[in-house]
């Protein structure tokens, strides 16, 4: 039931993406600029730690762009539609699931353009791109719910940073410290840090499903 | 003389469902003795003289306590807001808001006596630690959280999301408060192969001092966080009868 739901609203969502290709267009060409940017200004980065900061801070706000939408840009009369439709758990885990394709397309774009760009210092792949999907999982979750939080207030936009950034700040630390192992090429996959990760993950799932329907009723 | 003042007040407010009846003022008698004992024991009483902290060891008294009672009252804002939630009643949010807002005068407490002593221990106001991290990201959260109330103007609506955020920001924070020592050292003490307190520099003497302080700034804590409540409750109240 639950999942038959899903199902249909991620293709709901898929259709919708499709139908007006620019916003899509817009975030990936955002992306694309904001690396270019970081080019003309930092030329070749060697430094690790430099390379590895200013790709997620571009990644974090490519992110914040990309997902801001999603409850945003919803009109009022289809919430009222999908509300005498599905369950809550359904339209917060379609949107999570839909997310996640979405940042991991703008994350790949992202590592692309970026390697191509500024260089290409990682020394295990693999490892790094893990740590992207994760990365990207949890990302989607949380600015997914942030976004739902957001939408109902005046001045969206400028909330959606400012409430997601601090509770971000455990994800992002993660991330980030196991990118660099990745980068530096440690043989050794630091199993902890990606359980913490995987276990983040979880933590942020259970808690939109359990605090999504308090949200979008209004 | 404070609980006599106080003893009126509470029998004005006794009216009101506040929880606490007049003869239930005994905590405040106790805070206020707890921490004159903390103030005078704390600043002549003696101190184990340790190389670089010196006499400012004696900041132990109010800082830590700070951040104790600090995270005791967040966790009664949660615990309303989940109330909030499931019961839906105005009184839960008002705690929740004023539990959050005497939060954040403890942290701001706790900074500012934490960046004293780091300045005459560490060298530096702020320093790159762990610990500061925390205390900023909790900070930016509870700040952003009375931004997210004050662009909400519907009441039953700006508590429900407030308590939906409030709920998501706290478990997200005490995830990073878990996580982050486990990811790089800290000069606190007890971390990163500094020792911790209780291992030389907290003798049986400070403990002595300690502990009182300790139960003594969570009960002045939750004495301004009941004040706060009532002073908000009859805010809304003279709001209403206009």
């Amino acid at each position: 039931m639950l999942l038959q739901q899903v199902k249909y609203l991620i293709a709901k969502e898929v259709k919708l993406e499709m139908r007006n290709k620019y916003a899509l267009g817009g975030i990936l060409l955002y992306v694309v600029s904001t690396v270019f940017v970081s080019y003309l200004s930092f030329k070749q980065i060697i430094n690790p730690a430099t390379w590895n900061a200013l790709f997620w801070i571009i990644l974090l706000f490519a992110s914040i762009n990309g997902v801001a939408k999603s409850f945003i840009n919803e009109t009022k009369g289809r919430l009222l539609y999908l509300y005498t439709l599905v369950s809550p758990q359904a339209v917060i885990l379609s949107k999570i699931a839909y997310n996640l394709v979405l940042l991991s397309v703008i994350s790949a774009l992202c590592l692309f353009v970026y390697t191509l760009f500024v260089g290409n210092i990682i020394q295990d792949l693999p490892l790094f791109l893990t740590t992207l999907l994760l990365g990207s999982f949890g990302f989607s979750s949380l600015l997914t719910m942030v976004s739902a939080i957001a939408s109902k207030t005046s001045n969206n936009f400028t909330l959606m940073a400012i409430l997601s950034f601090p509770i971000m700040m455990p994800l992002l630390m993660v991330l980030i410290k196991l990118s660099k192992n990745a980068i530096d090429g440690l043989d050794l996959w630091d199993t902890n840090s990606l359980l913490i990760l995987v276990f983040l993950n979880v933590i942020i799932i259970t808690l939109s499903y359990l605090l999504f329907r308090y949200l979008w009723r209004d | 003389m404070e609980s006599g003042t106080q003893n009126k007040t509470n029998k004005i407010q006794n009216v009101s469902p506040s929880g606490a009846g007049a003869s239930k003022y005994w905590w405040k008698i106790l805070a206020v003795i707890l921490l004159l004992y903390t103030i005078i024991k704390g600043f002549l009483g003696p101190v184990p003289a340790q190389p670089i902290l010196h006499e400012s060891i004696r900041n132990l008294y109010f800082h830590v306590p700070m951040w104790f009672s600090m995270m005791v009252i967040l966790f009664v804002s949660v615990w309303h807001s989940i109330k909030y939630l499931s019961k839906s009643t105005i009184e839960s949010d008002i705690v929740a808001t004023q539990a959050a807002h005497t939060g954040m005068l403890l942290g701001a407490l706790g900074l500012i006596t934490g960046s004293i002593w780091a300045k005459y221990t560490w060298g530096a106001w702020w320093v790159a630690d762990t610990k500061l991290n925390g205390a900023a990201i909790t900070m930016l959260i509870y700040l952003a959280y009375f931004v997210l109330r004050g662009s909400i103007d519907e009441e039953q609506k700006r508590a429900r999301i407030a308590a939906v955020y409030n709920i998501f920001a706290y478990v997200m924070l005490i995830v990073f408060l878990m996580i982050l020592p486990r990811m790089s050292d800290s000069l606190h003490p007890g971390n990163g192969g500094n020792p911790g307190f209780n291992k030389y520099d907290l003798d049986s003497n400070m403990r002595t001092v300690f502990y009182p302080a300790v139960l003594g700034w969570i009960l002045l804590a939750t004495w301004i966080f009941t004040l706060r409540v009532r002073l908000e409750k009859l805010k809304r109240k003279t709001l209403l009868n206009d």
